[in-house]
């Protein structure tokens, strides 16, 4: 994968799995201390510490139509490989985060590519979890919560074309506003 | 500052959108989920998404519900598109980039005729 924005779409499928009502996306862009932070926190049914521990290993995975899974390795060489991390803690039933950073001017560092893209793709695909999308470039900050929004819509599917219209524009203001201003 | 949307604006567009709705339900409701596991995203899966979604918007096309799924176990033919229309068998399809995903949308979603040569034989 060539951008960190899918990276973040194929990890937080991991929370989708485990049930999560509500998820929580962060990208903070901290180009004072020339950090790139990413997390995903969800409230789904968590982990062990055991397995908590043995999720970077590409042969530990939860599912059951194939043995091997790559999502968090993947993440995990990339932000290695950019003098970053990827830490996850995990309660058993309380939820999951995972927390990756990588030195945000490394010149093996992915670009963040098309975030609206990877945030839409989520809202649409799975409207009855609650997003709360921040995005943060040094002292500017991007806030999308889906809560008032699905609240307001009452029932009608946000792939509706005007809906979908009204999203895509709210996200790609929302992100462009605070790379212009930060 | 660039006016960024507000859930006023929401407001505005939603009795639209329902009037639409209605007109649309009674024909059946359409389903088109994208396979979106690691696998399908590394072959483009989220650029086949796109260009459904681009096609709704830009085409107006009401009454169509997009969806994602995890991996198929079809590793091979990613990005798969399936289409469902109303009761009808599940057609799947696969190595859909977005030219065939906009095909797709014309041929199949919008005109309800398959797009032959890129259905693939599964069990549903």
């Amino acid at each position: 994968m060539r951008e960190l924005s899918l990276h973040l779409l194929d990890i937080v499928e991991n929370s989708v799995a485990a049930k999560a009502g509500c998820i929580e996306i962060s990208v903070i862009e901290d180009r004072t201390q020339d950090r790139l932070k990413l997390s995903v926190k969800d409230d789904g049914v968590g982990m062990t510490p055991e397995m908590a521990a043995r999720v970077t290993d590409p042969f530990v995975t939860s599912r059951t139509t194939r043995k091997v899974g790559l999502g968090i390795p993947l993440l995990k060489a990339a932000a290695e490989a950019c003098n970053g991390y990827l830490s996850i803690h995990s309660v058993l039933r309380e939820g999951t985060r995972v927390d990756v950073e990588f030195q945000h001017s490394h010149i093996d560092r992915m670009p963040l590519g098309n975030l609206t893209g990877t945030f839409l793709n989520l809202l649409v695909s799975y409207p009855h979890i609650r997003w709360v999308l921040t995005v943060q470039v040094n002292e500017e900050l991007f806030v999308f919560d889906s809560a008032p929004i699905i609240r307001e819509l009452e029932g009608i599917p946000l792939t509706e074309p005007t809906i979908l219209s009204f999203l895509r524009q709210m996200l790609e203001e929302g992100i462009e506003s605070v790379h212009l201003a930060g | 500052m660039p006016n960024i949307k507000s859930l006023e604006d929401l407001k505005r567009i939603r009795e639209e959108a329902l009037e639409k709705r209605r007109v649309k339900a009674a024909e059946g409701e359409i389903r088109v989920i994208v396979g979106m596991g690691t696998t399908g995203i590394a072959a483009g899966a989220r650029e086949t998404m796109k260009a459904i979604l681009d096609y709704i918007e830009k085409e107006g096309l009401s009454g169509v519900l997009v969806t994602q799924t995890g991996g198929l176990g079809l590793d091979a033919s990613e990005p798969i598109v399936q289409v469902v229309v109303g009761d009808q068998p599940k057609v799947t399809y696969g190595k859909v980039t977005p030219d065939v995903a906009r095909r797709i949308m014309k041929e199949h979603v919008a005109g309800g005729k398959l797009v032959e040569g890129f259905v693939i034989p599964v069990k549903s």
